[in-house]
């Protein structure tokens, strides 16, 4: 890990935005690139980095969509420059093509989705959480992917620099799934002096330039870098390739390309992924939870506590890859997992599948209300532990 | 790990230092006007006197997609139409380096002509050699926005009902600084017109008419690539600076081919670096 440059970072305490504290997040993260379309609820990711290119000497272009948007991002970090894009659903659907030629070139990137109601334009201001299963699977072919789930401006900060480590690191597209409701929320935001924000540099290749084979992997699965123009006159395609970048199509190939872009995510899955826990040890009942409704299981489990009911919390910082483990280990302990979700359903499936039937599964879907009450959850916590019987599936919780 | 292993090519190629010998034979077919407008490119490299380690090729999807692989360059074979953004990245990112959008028709026109015009439009800086067979050739011979009028395809059995795209035409008004059009049989004027625009400042256009040997002109029964360059040689018209309305091209209709546009606009990035620098001088002012 190296240190980040001071420049640009505005250490101190301030009161902002969560797309404010994304940008300031991506600047301390050294990025000097976005390229974006506009979009509700992002917008202000946009703006704020256009206005605060001047002053780091940053590049700045709004595309004609996202499609290009995310092209030309990955076009500009292949020029050695880091690069971020902010988007929300409609956007992100659209992403989804060239998410898939990152995930192909192995190209770190972080790609900021500011998630609305949908589907399709669904209330463009409204946050919503529906995009979790998109991030992992919505580009086709088989790809692992990183995840971080942000609920607050602070860990907008916070994980927007965690996103591009985590993105140089294993060189893969990182996705922060924000909503609506952290991207406007504004609150203190801590920012580091820049001797104490910690930088994963890019892997670059450096033997002989006749040498570089651009896929050629480290023992961790991980190939090396080299930068446009600087003559190793390599060649990079979204096609099945070999270790030199060239295209073959044979199921030998398919398999060194393909399972090795899905083993270099899964053999560290271990190192990647993060939760934040509470109160897990004697817990009877477990919140798992994610982004801005992770503040909401908090307080419900603050108010079960003090009625003396067992509830403890599951946050997951990283969403994908999902903590298979961790939840498998909880679910042998715990009398039901507590899912509450701004969605229909999408990560409580992972939870029911990771718990191997050890837990009832008590999901709290999307209600009329724009964030979770902790009343809903607290009556769904009294109701899960009065629960007698094991119960298989997904047992819907009834606001 | 199955490691596959990099197979040395031992012959030489008096292009070995700009193609990828190791990747030879290539996949297009015989009588195919792709190959000729590579070795046109190749010979405008050095005719332009480019620093070869500061030149990055661009290519999309189709058989003109398949460029970057063979053109030894720093090279991207990008997704279907995508080209144009993912160049407009590089350049953006690296603004020292010369970037080369080289796909078709159906790539840049059809899937990526949004981004074609808007690339125009912004006059980043960039030359795009796009040839146009008048057919997806890949996918085995369906309409284009560039299939002429009643010209037959897969999916024009009965003739193409729709009118096609006149390209210099759409990069004319679109904003381009340097546009031409030559046929794959005009590869000395061809050669010229790219290591000219190479050496121009902006978005650059250089269309190249190319047979399609084994979709376009048999399924229409116009004989192989050399009966197409005979149709070439008969049915080209050279008229510089001809108004790029009047570029249209019917079924075995004259083709006009030469140079029409060469202007100056300023670029993307210099009205950017323009802006940046008005703005940082504000700052340090008040």
């Amino acid at each position: 890990m190296m240190k980040a440059n001071p420049k640009g970072i505005l250490s101190g305490t301030h009161n902002l935005s969560g797309s404010e504290a994304c940008v300031e997040g991506a600047l301390a993260a050294g990025c000097r690139f976005f390229s974006g379309y506009p979009i509700q609820p992002a917008i202000e990711i946009m703006q704020r980095f256009l206005a605060r290119a001047p002053q780091v000497g940053a590049t700045f272009i709004q595309m004609e969509d996202e499609i290009s948007a995310i092209a030309a991002l990955l076009g500009a970090v292949w020029t050695g420059k880091k690069g971020v894009t902010a988007t929300s659903g409609p956007g992100f659907s659209l992403m989804m093509e060239n998410l898939g030629l990152g995930v192909m070139l192995e190209t770190p990137c972080v790609i900021v989705n500011v998630q609305r109601a949908g589907p399709s334009t669904g209330i463009p201001n409204r946050p919503g959480q529906g995009d979790m299963m998109q991030a992992r699977w919505g580009s086709h072919g088989d790809y692992e992917i990183i995840a971080l789930s942000p609920s607050s401006p602070q860990e907008m900060f916070d994980f927007t620099i965690k996103a591009f480590n985590l993105s140089e690191r294993y060189r893969v597209p990182v996705a922060l799934m924000s909503d609506e409701y952290v991207a406007h929320l504004r609150e203190k935001v801590v920012i580091s002096p820049a001797s104490e924000i910690k930088l994963e540099p890019r892997r670059y290749y450096e033997g002989p330039k006749d040498k570089y084979l651009p896929f050629k992997r480290d023992e961790d699965f991980v190939p090396r870098m080299v930068d446009i123009g600087n003559g190793y006159k390599f060649h990079v395609t979204g096609l099945t390739h070999d270790e030199r970048g060239y295209p073959i199509m044979s199921e030998e190939c398919q398999e060194f390309n393909v399972h090795s872009i899905v083993r270099k995510i899964r053999r560290h899955a271990d190192r990647i992924f993060e939760v934040q826990e509470a109160e897990t040890d004697d817990a009877e009942i477990v919140i798992v939870s994610y982004g801005v409704t992770s503040r909401v299981a908090l307080k419900a489990m603050e108010q079960a506590r003090e009625s003396g009911m067992r509830v403890g919390s599951l946050k997951l910082i990283t969403v994908w890859p999902f903590p298979e483990k961790r939840v498998a280990e909880l679910a042998k302990k715990v009398k039901a997992f507590l899912v509450p979700e701004m969605n229909y359903g999408q990560i409580v499936f992972e939870v029911e599948r990771c718990s191997y039937g050890n837990a009832n599964i008590v999901f709290i879907p999307y209600g009329e209300k724009e964030v979770d009450d902790p009343d809903d959850l607290l009556s769904a916590i009294k109701q899960a532990i009065r629960e007698k019987k094991p119960r298989k599936g997904i047992i819907e919780y009834n606001k | 790990m199955g490691s596959l292993k990099t197979i040395e090519s031992k012959e030489v190629h008096p292009m070995d230092n700009l193609l990828r010998m190791d990747r030879i034979p290539h996949i297009w077919c015989p009588g195919c006007g792709i190959g000729l407008a590579v070795s046109a490119f190749a010979n405008a490299l050095e005719k332009a006197k480019i620093d070869l380690n500061k030149v990055c090729i661009v290519s999309g999807i189709g058989c003109t997609g398949r460029v970057a692989g063979y053109v030894k360059l720093d090279s991207f074979h990008t997704t279907h139409g995508r080209a144009i953004p993912f160049a407009t990245g590089i350049k953006l990112g690296n603004p020292k380096l010369k970037v080369v959008v080289f796909s078709g028709d159906g790539d840049l026109i059809s899937i990526g002509g949004n981004h074609f015009i808007h690339a125009a439009r912004r006059n980043i800086d960039m030359l795009v050699i796009c040839v146009n067979n008048f057919i997806y050739a890949m996918t085995g011979g369906q309409v284009a926005p560039t299939t002429p009028l009643a010209a037959y395809a897969t999916t024009s059995p009965y003739g193409c009902v729709e009118p096609p795209f006149n390209i210099p035409y759409i990069a004319d008004s679109s904003g381009a600084v340097y546009v031409a059009r030559w046929t794959a049989l005009h590869i000395r004027r061809l050669t010229n017109s790219m290591a000219e625009a190479l050496n121009k400042t902006g978005f650059s256009v250089v269309e190249v008419i190319s047979p399609c040997a084994t979709y376009y002109s048999r399924i229409n029964r116009l004989g192989d690539g050399l009966d197409m360059m005979k149709f070439y040689h008969d049915n080209s018209e050279i008229r510089h600076w001809e108004d790029t309305k009047n570029l249209d091209i019917g079924f075995q209709t004259k083709i006009t081919v030469g140079k029409f546009v060469d202007r100056e606009r300023p670029t993307y990035n210099e009205s950017y670096n323009k802006w940046l620098s008005g703005i940082r001088g504000a700052q340090d002012e008040g």
